[in-house]
């Protein structure tokens, strides 16, 4: 397993690398002006102007080497700087965005801590929901407990949060004022006071995230246990007189536990992704809405380094998935 | 049943033989809630297909002093700001969603079983198609969709004129956008299929890997995928209403059931019923289906049929 | 609306009068929402609106203009003008005297130097500066002392009110910005983040594209301004979440462009917690007909140039009959309420350039079906769609993704389906339908389309740069990269030589003349541009803010320093 770790973790680069290249390619395909926001009044000699001056008139080759130059070395050395007190960058130039014109890393930093709490948050409730509820669905097929589980989950998935998310906005925030509609990225927790403001903004973009990730993972825990439940191993274990409870959670949780698996690992680097609608919708203003405003602004350099970031995140959490397969299911061998 | 048992032996020895999909069916039918969701799923595409001549007004016609009427005889689910009858344009809506998210989930669940089955059983694609389905996932959507629409709609609208146009262009690129999630799962269930017992022995009778796959792998792999099935349809429709409203999908004048419900989202405090209708009808269509699919995964797995 | 108005009026002078006398930040903290949130603060690097409108809280220019659109002294000391010496009398220099004893928000003083340093920051070849049109035919800026400067034309300037004039071109400091110049522009993250200003604020923190904090300038000019201490300016989400801070939960006090559909903003008004105000500018919701062929078997070079005319719309007759089967009226209900009013002009306002053109707006259908008729355009094969020589009566119609311009697209098609016409619609993403990506088929320069809509204004009360967009040479073609300004590739030699006769008239009269005569020679003697709906900004404020007056000539938060809490 170990040696296979090392040649996945190496054939990593070039993939990264390979992707890296894809996605720059794709984004300077598509159609798009990073000064599309901007008023018609300005005439076109000067929005030619200005699209020098953001690096445009450069061949898609050359920008992309730059970029590659940045992210790899001139970003690590800034982090380094930043730790150490080192000055290694020696005011090399970062990858500025083109929206904000300041370095993209920056902003993604800033914006990293909206997007764990909501958007993190909601995905360790949705998982910690989801599986006993599939686990319980599944031994009780069929009962009421089933049923109801399964109508919500349907709900949950079918009806998009764009819809959900002002729902609970008409009820909770206009109609009860409970909570805000607003999302106050600027809060700070230093006290009770702060943490119970914290808790009430973060209770319906959580609720909304976390319905629709529970949703998702139940239906698959529960197609996994009942496929398992009905094995041979399992009437094995209870004849030799296992307790339930044993033969449930110990033999029959491990086994189905794969796709849920999966499910999992592909979710994870989504929560860095951030939930663009949720987002939208509560003015959380994480990444997710970093991201499809700089898609919409045809803001390149941020958009390739957050959909990059993203794409390591992704090889990494499926290289971990591939490995846990492996620790579940000792038969799978990958040499 | 263990009273009964001896009896219907006896009646099956008696009967002429008969094909495996009869007993599919009978075991479909002992479960209710798929033969609800086959009655409600039925009822939706024969509202959807026939309506057009149960309910005979035109869905685009606008009388804007009727505007936001409520529900009432002339039009039974009210009608919306421009005074158009809301339940023609939700038949009309149903018919494009449906099949939309009918063919669009079909496509990525055959791609994504596919790249699944393939990658997990053998071993020697498994790191390419991974790293491709990694590719897939990492791509962003936006830009890949609007370099689609940019590269295809006219050359597609001119051959197939603009509504299959533009359907051939939404189905293959919300089916080739998701299929990424089916094979990641996929291959994690056909892993560990392939070292089960009854594989082994199937192969080392010296079945050829074909039949290995589609008659002892594929068959073990299916409610998964019938889990991505429903969970596929839910995000086709929704797909749909995000590119239409991006300006990717259908003209603006075509109704479809996400784009009602999100052009309904504003009005929904003073005229709740035009949100109400249109999700109703996606959750029925997902609810429907998923009970179908229930039903189908129950039917088709033998250990249960004989129970 | 004008009862309306007066009320407000009186209502803010009369709540003006105590808070004239509050001290600077008695009034606390002041929550504004823009839903596009700002992200920089720099309106030389970029001039979206949300990003000026923001700075403008922070940087001032020499002079603004006030609601009515009539120019009024921020940092200058008057207005120079040729009566009091200060713009010269052949038009081609204009000397501006600044106010005494002004101070920067880090306590420096403001001079001539900062001005002068301006002009030669957004002039530099390198810059990309996004307000270079203000400074066109700017020959010099000198400081003739610490306070005065002179602007040089290179030819007589019959508007000398543009460079360094308005919320888009403030003075920014020298000491701040010195390192700055040229290709280092975007560099200076933190003061293109945080400028430092003479306007009523400063900035404290600054999260792009989600939050600004700001806290009163202690040097701030006047005292006893602003009332409030701290301020709080939030982005993100959609106009519906913003109005709905703002009229139903009463979280924010001021939401910026909360332009919805009337049902629904009058639905969110009945909760009675804030007002919708609204005032009308130069925007022009517009239908542009396609002059030349857009056909997809034109090769690609020629489709949609001036070497094939249009093969329906070159006929004026087909043109007017397609605009007097519009009912503007009702356009204006269904989709901006009392934020919009029909109109003819593509020049609306200011009232002394407007023309009196209003022939278009009563509906016409049968005078439109009668023209299409004269036009040899009849329903021969009876299926309800008109034809001629064997070619449908067939048009195109695109515009950007809306929710609002969809709704025009089915109002407009039914109209002109009622006259025979078939139409087939097409919207867009409107960051692909408005950028100039040359190799995108469906911006809005290209044309790929027989009728396109968007709207347009000019900045300012000048619409001189606004008329010559319909030169004959402004027209996107594949030479000019498919960059310009003349969508409907109008060319006609005797509007050219209005242009250059407008661009050497000095006097007002006569400039208002010849402005009406180019608005009128566009639309109703040619109607290739069908002006739709003259559109107003609409914004709400919660009803314990006061003070508020809006401006469609400058930001729109021009006056905050006089904003107060209502008790």
């Amino acid at each position: 397993m170990l040696s296979y770790t090392i040649r996945r973790l190496l054939i990593a680069i070039p993939t990264l690398l390979l992707i890296s290249l894809v996605i720059f390619l794709l984004l300077d395909l598509a159609p798009g002006d990073p000064l599309s926001d901007q008023p018609l009044t300005i005439p076109p000699e000067v929005r030619e102007k200005m699209r020098t001056a953001l690096g445009l008139d450069e061949s898609v080759w050359v920008r992309y080497v730059l970029w590659l130059k940045q992210f790899f070395w001139v970003e690590p050395l800034y982090t380094i700087d930043r730790i150490f007190g080192t000055s290694f960058a020696q005011d090399q130039l970062r990858i500025l965005s083109w929206q904000f014109r300041s370095p993209a890393m920056d902003v993604i930093w800033q914006r990293m801590p909206q997007t764990l709490t909501v958007v993190g948050m909601a995905y360790v409730i949705g998982t910690l929901i989801a599986i006993p509820i599939g686990i319980l669905s599944a031994y009780r097929q069929y009962s009421w407990f089933d049923q109801i589980g399964t109508f919500i989950s349907m709900i949950g998935f079918s009806v998009p949060t764009f819809f959900t998310g002002v729902v609970l906005i008409i009820i909770f925030a206009v109609k009860l004022q409970w909570f805000p509609s607003i999302y106050d990225t600027t809060l700070e927790v230093t006290d009770w006071a702060s943490f119970k403001a914290q808790t009430r903004q973060m209770v319906m973009p959580v609720t909304v995230l976390a319905l629709f990730n529970a949703s998702q993972i139940s239906r698959f825990m529960r197609a996994s246990m009942l496929d398992n439940l009905g094995q041979d191993y399992v009437r094995t274990a209870r004849a030799k007189g296992m307790s339930e409870s044993v033969v449930v959670l110990k033999h029959v949780l491990r086994n189905s536990l794969i796709p849920v698996v999966t499910v999992i690992a592909l979710g994870v680097p989504s929560i860095f992704g951030g939930a663009i609608i949720t987002e939208q919708v509560f003015k959380v203003n994480g990444l997710g809405q970093l991201l499809i405003t700089a898609i919409h602004a045809n803001d390149l350099p941020m958009v390739q380094t957050l959909t990059f970031i993203f794409a390591v995140l992704i090889v990494f959490f499926n290289l971990i998935a591939d490995i846990l397969y492996g620790v579940l299911d000792p038969r799978i061998r990958y040499d | 049943m263990t009273d009964t048992a001896p009896a219907q032996k006896v009646d099956q020895a008696m009967a002429p033989p008969r094909s495996q999909w009869w007993d599919v069916w009978d075991q479909f039918k002992t479960h209710k809630g798929a033969l609800i969701g086959l009655f409600i799923f039925a009822l939706i595409l024969i509202g959807v297909i026939a309506g057009p001549w149960l309910w005979n007004v035109d869905g685009a016609f606008l009388d804007v002093r009727k505007k936001n009427a409520g529900m009432s005889l002339i039009h039974p689910m009210g009608t919306d700001q421009l005074g158009r009858d809301q339940l023609a344009r939700m038949i009309a809506g149903g018919k494009v969603s449906i099949a939309v998210g009918m063919t669009a989930m079909a496509l990525s669940l055959f791609l994504g079983t596919l790249v699944g089955v393939m990658a997990g059983y053998f071993k020697r694609l498994d790191g390419p198609l991974m790293r491709l389905t990694d590719l897939f996932l990492a791509l962003p959507l936006l830009p890949l969709l609007l370099l689609m629409v940019t590269l295809f709609r006219e050359p597609l609208s001119q051959r197939f004129g603009p509504e299959t146009g533009i359907f051939c262009l939404i189905v293959f690129a919300i089916g080739i956008t998701s299929w990424m999630h089916t094979a990641r799962i996929v291959r994690g269930d056909v892993l560990t299929m392939k070292e089960r017992e009854f594989v082994l022995a199937a192969r080392s009778i010296g079945t050829p890997a074909r039949r290995v796959v589609t008659r002892h792998v594929l068959p073990n792999v299916m409610s998964p995928i019938m889990v991505s099935a429903t969970l596929g349809i839910a995000n086709a429709i929704i797909t749909e209403s995000a590119l239409s409203f991006l300006g990717l999908g259908f003209p603006p004048d075509f109704p479809t059931w996400g784009r009602l419900l999100f052009e309904g989202v504003s009005y929904m405090q003073q005229f709740p019923e035009r949100v109400i209708w249109p999700g109703l009808a996606i959750s029925l269509t997902v609810l429907s289906v998923n009970y179908i699919g229930d039903g189908l995964r129950d039917a088709l797995d033998p250990r249960i049929r004989g129970r | 609306m004008t009862l309306k108005r007066v009320l407000l009026g009186a209502a803010a002078t009369i709540a003006l009068a105590p808070a004239a006398m509050a001290d600077r930040g008695s009034d606390g903290h002041v929550n504004i929402f823009y839903w596009q949130a700002p992200s920089i603060l720099n309106s030389y690097l970029s001039s979206g609106t949300k990003d000026m409108e923001s700075a403008s809280l922070v940087v001032e220019p020499l002079a603004g203009f006030d609601e009515k659109g009539v120019i009024f002294p921020r940092l200058a000391a008057e207005i120079p003008t040729v009566e009091n010496g200060g713009v010269s009398a052949d038009l081609t220099s204009i000397t501006w005297k600044l106010k005494e004893g002004l101070l920067w928000s880090d306590g420096t003083p403001v001079t001539s130097a900062d001005v002068v340093f301006t002009a030669e920051y957004c002039m530099h070849p390198e810059g990309g500066c996004a307000q270079l049109s203000k400074f066109e035919g700017v020959k010099s800026v000198e400081a003739l002392d610490d306070l005065t400067v002179k602007i040089t034309f290179s030819a007589p300037k019959p508007n000398p009110y543009q460079a360094l004039v308005g919320a888009p071109s403030p003075i920014i400091q020298k000491a701040q910005f010195a390192e700055c110049l040229g290709a280092k522009a975007p560099e200076c993250t933190a003061a293109n983040t945080g400028p430092i200003g003479t306007g009523p604020f400063r900035v404290t923190d600054f999260k792009p594209n989600d939050v600004i904090q700001m806290e009163a300038n202690p040097n701030y000019r006047d005292p006893a301004k602003p009332a409030f201490a701290t301020l709080t300016l939030k982005g993100g989400g959609d106009a519906e979440a913003a109005a709905r801070a703002v009229l139903e939960t009463g979280e924010f006090d001021y939401a910026w462009n909360t332009q919805l559909a009337p049902d629904v903003l009058a639905g969110m008004e009945a909760a009675g917690k804030g007002t919708v105000i609204n005032a009308f500018g130069t925007l022009v919701e517009r239908l542009e007909m396609n002059m030349t062929d857009p056909s997809p078997d034109l090769a690609e070079g020629e489709r949609a140039t001036a070497k094939h005319p249009h093969p329906i719309l070159s006929d004026i007759r087909v043109r007017q009959a397609l605009s007097k089967a519009i009912d503007r009226t009702t356009l204006v209900e269904v989709g901006y309420g009392k934020a919009g009013r029909p109109t003819c002009n593509i020049v609306p306002a200011p009232e002394m350039f407007a023309s009196d053109n209003t022939g278009c707006i009563a509906q016409d259908v049968e005078g439109a079906k009668a023209l299409l008729d004269e036009a040899g355009w009849t329903d021969s094969d009876g299926d309800g769609v008109r034809d001629k020589d064997g070619k449908k009566l067939s048009l195109l119609y695109q515009t950007s993704t809306n929710a609002v311009r969809q709704d025009f697209q089915a109002l407009i098609k039914q109209w002109w389906n009622d006259i025979g016409v078939e139409v087939e619609l097409k919207n867009i993403d409107a960051s692909v339908y408005f950028g100039g990506d040359p190799g995108s088929p469906d911006t809005f320069q290209k044309f790929y389309a027989d009728v396109e809509m968007y709207a347009n204004n000019f900045d300012g009360t000048d619409p001189e740069a606004y008329l010559a967009q319909l030169a004959c040479d402004k027209a996107p073609r594949p030479e000019t990269q498919w960059q310009g300004e003349n969508m409907p590739r109008y060319c006609d030699p005797a509007y050219d030589a209005l242009v250059a006769e407008l661009g050497a008239t000095g006097e007002l009269a006569k400039r208002t003349e010849l402005a009406k005569k180019m608005n009128d020679m566009v639309t109703k003697d040619s109607f290739t541009t069908v002006p739709l709906v003259d559109r107003g900004r609409l914004s709400a404020h919660s009803n314990t803010l006061g003070g508020v007056s809006l401006n469609t000539w400058d930001s729109e938060l021009w006056n905050v320093s006089d904003w107060f809490r209502v008790k």
